[in-house]
């Protein structure tokens, strides 16, 4: 085949005609198609992005308009998210979400991290029987124990406040797991070492596991945040007034019958989710260690 | 040593005593106590409306059997799942492996194909519905301009677990297929030198020597988290169609998301959510015998 096209175009310089020939023989185009269709996948995950970052600076009358286009005739942008942030309470519900990820997050890293340091390299009596519930519990999801949470939250008299908003993730005994896996690793003799250098096991911690652990616990603050911040099933439960409407909660306004003005409600729509994409954006290495490290979605 | 570590050994126990026991009282009010009450509440007909409340045995469990809901909600999920599922793995799995032998756009695909899985699902099923409106949305705008009658992606029963099936798809496929990346990255590339020599040359063969089997831990990992999420299905029948039109899209955690909160049959939500719990494990047992034999390497 090579030499018969070579024979063919005696008129082309040899190294010509096989640099011809490497970028179109078939597997070369088929490669192109591959690289073509996966630009026409992306185009199409990215879609509904550019439609609502699209028609968030849009009048209403012209975000179902039959003919789509990219940017806005009459520019509402600004109005639009104006109203959101300063008109309606959006800067209050992004700062619940903050509060409650920051909240869960600092007490789960407080919680789980001497637990797993204990799991992992001390020896206690019940430590198995620990770790077999920690292990347990990591198959059951908030959605089975929502009843009676509730129901103890509604008895002490504290629906509708942060701690009714955080309390059932205060332990995450994923973060156990996560966590004792890594702690195992570290090596015992750099621990002995440190005690017969007099070190007590709380500066061993905070001195030598600690910094060791930073890429696990960056990983698994990663995966909470997000995590929690996308949460709409227990705010949905536990939520009732505006003032402690998460961000997310706050998406349910818009049900089915939509509210009647779009620009608007897909400027609301871009604020709550932009927080979570901007920060993948920057920091997309660390997002995509912490999926790998933890395997785990919210 | 010997009589040093006496001592010192009771310290560090006391110690890992002291660490263990925030988590441990934690553990045992979110995860040990709500289980034994999830349970016992299960065998009442308890209702937060009313504090008075009878045992009532396994009438709850009984109740599943005839109640229409229950059977209607069960059927949904399965059926979505089985929508969902083969799509969300093959999808992931041929993403990742064509991602993986670019050099050019690799860096770009890849974070365009992950942003739906770190963005609000609830803020984007806002998104969704507005495309796939029956009358005004886009995705109809181009089934018109084939030629076609406009479709009600989700007012129609027959199409409604199609369309949530799609969304869901949409906002899991970076996240497989970043695990599935990983998992590929991780095959010795001696391996499939070793395959070319044995004449394993073809890309089929190549992914049927090699990858797929190497794939194995990665793969299984996939299946079950991805089942988990399929069975978890909430936050888009939330947001955009409620369970409707007419109950189709009322999926498992939905119906017992009602029982529960909205018409307070406490007992009988327990109940759903035990047999739910329950539901997951058998699938994610299933799963793992079931790669277990096929995969050995």
């Amino acid at each position: 085949m090579t030499d018969s096209l070579q024979h063919i175009s005696s008129g082309l310089a040899h190294g010509d005609l096989a640099a011809l020939w490497r970028r179109y023989r078939p597997r070369a185009i088929g490669s192109t198609i591959v690289t073509a269709l996966l630009l026409l996948g992306a185009w199409i995950v990215v879609f509904p992005f550019v439609w609502m970052i699209s028609s968030s600076m849009k009048p209403t009358n012209e975000v179902f308009d039959i003919t789509f286009s990219i940017f806005p005739r009459t520019f509402s942008g600004f109005e639009n998210y104006y109203s959101v942030l300063f008109e309606q309470p959006y800067l209050r519900f992004l700062l619940n979400s903050l509060i409650v990820c920051a909240g869960i997050l600092t007490v789960q890293l407080l919680t789980a991290i001497p637990a797993a340091y204990a799991l992992a390299k001390l020896k206690f009596r019940g430590s198995a029987i620990l770790f077999g519930t920690v292990i347990a519990s990591l198959t059951i999801p908030i959605n089975v124990t929502s009843i009676p949470i509730y129901v103890g939250i509604v008895k002490a008299g504290l629906l509708d406040t942060y701690f009714a908003m955080m309390f059932p993730f205060f332990i995450s005994v994923f973060a156990i797991f996560l966590f004792r896996q890594f702690f195992r690793a570290f090596p015992d003799s750099i621990i002995q070492a440190a005690r017969i250098d007099g070190f007590t096991e709380i500066e061993i911690i905070l001195r030598l596991i600690l910094p060791s652990a930073v890429p696990a616990i960056a990983a698994f603050s990663i995966f909470s945040f997000v995590a929690h911040w996308n949460d709409l099933y227990w705010p949905l439960i536990v939520v009732q007034s505006q003032d402690k409407m998460t961000a997310t909660l706050s998406m349910m306004q818009y049900r089915a019958p939509f509210d009647t003005d779009f620009g608007k409600t897909f400027a609301s729509a871009t604020v709550v989710t932009a927080p979570m994409v901007i920060a993948f954006l920057l920091a997309r290495r660390h997002f995509i260690r912490g999926i790998t490290m933890t395997g785990v979605k919210g | 040593m010997a009589t040093t570590s006496g001592p010192l050994q009771r310290a560090q126990t006391r110690l890992a005593y002291w660490l263990v026991a925030p988590a441990t009282l934690l553990i045992l009010l979110i995860y040990v106590l709500p289980i034994i009450v999830v349970f016992a509440a299960s065998l009442t007909d308890y209702t937060l409306v009313s504090d008075y409340y009878e045992f009532v045995g396994l009438d709850n469990y009984r109740k599943m059997a005839t109640d229409a809901q229950f059977g209607n909600a069960l059927h949904n999920t399965f059926v979505f799942a089985l929508l969902f599922l083969p799509a969300a793995f093959v999808v992931s799995l041929v993403l990742a492996i064509a991602i993986q032998e670019r050099k050019r756009f690799r860096s770009i695909l890849e974070i365009v194909y992950f942003l739906p899985v770190t963005s609000t699902l609830a803020a984007m099923a806002l998104v969704w519905s507005a495309l796939l409106d029956s009358r005004q949305g886009i995705v109809n705008g181009i089934v018109t301009s084939l030629g076609f009658a406009p479709l009600n992606f989700l007012g129609s029963e027959d199409l409604v677990l199609i369309s949530l099936a799609a969304i869901s798809l949409w906002s899991i496929i970076g996240f497989n297929m970043v695990l599935f990346l990983a998992g590929l990255t991780a095959i010795p590339t001696n391996l499939y030198e070793a395959a070319a020599i044995d004449g394993a040359d073809h890309p089929i063969d190549k992914f049927l020597k090699v990858t797929w089997p190497m794939l194995g831990p990665t793969a299984m990992f996939v299946a079950i988290t991805t089942s988990i999420t399929a069975f978890k299905l909430f936050d888009t029948v939330a947001i955009i169609t409620r369970g409707g039109p007419d109950k189709a899209s009322e999926v498992y955690l939905y119906l017992a998301f009602l029982e529960g909160f909205e018409y307070f049959n406490m007992g009988y939500s327990s109940a759903l959510s035990l047999v739910f719990i329950l539901l997951i494990l058998l699938f994610a047992l299933v799963q793992a015998v079931f790669v277990d034999r096929r995969v050995h390497y």
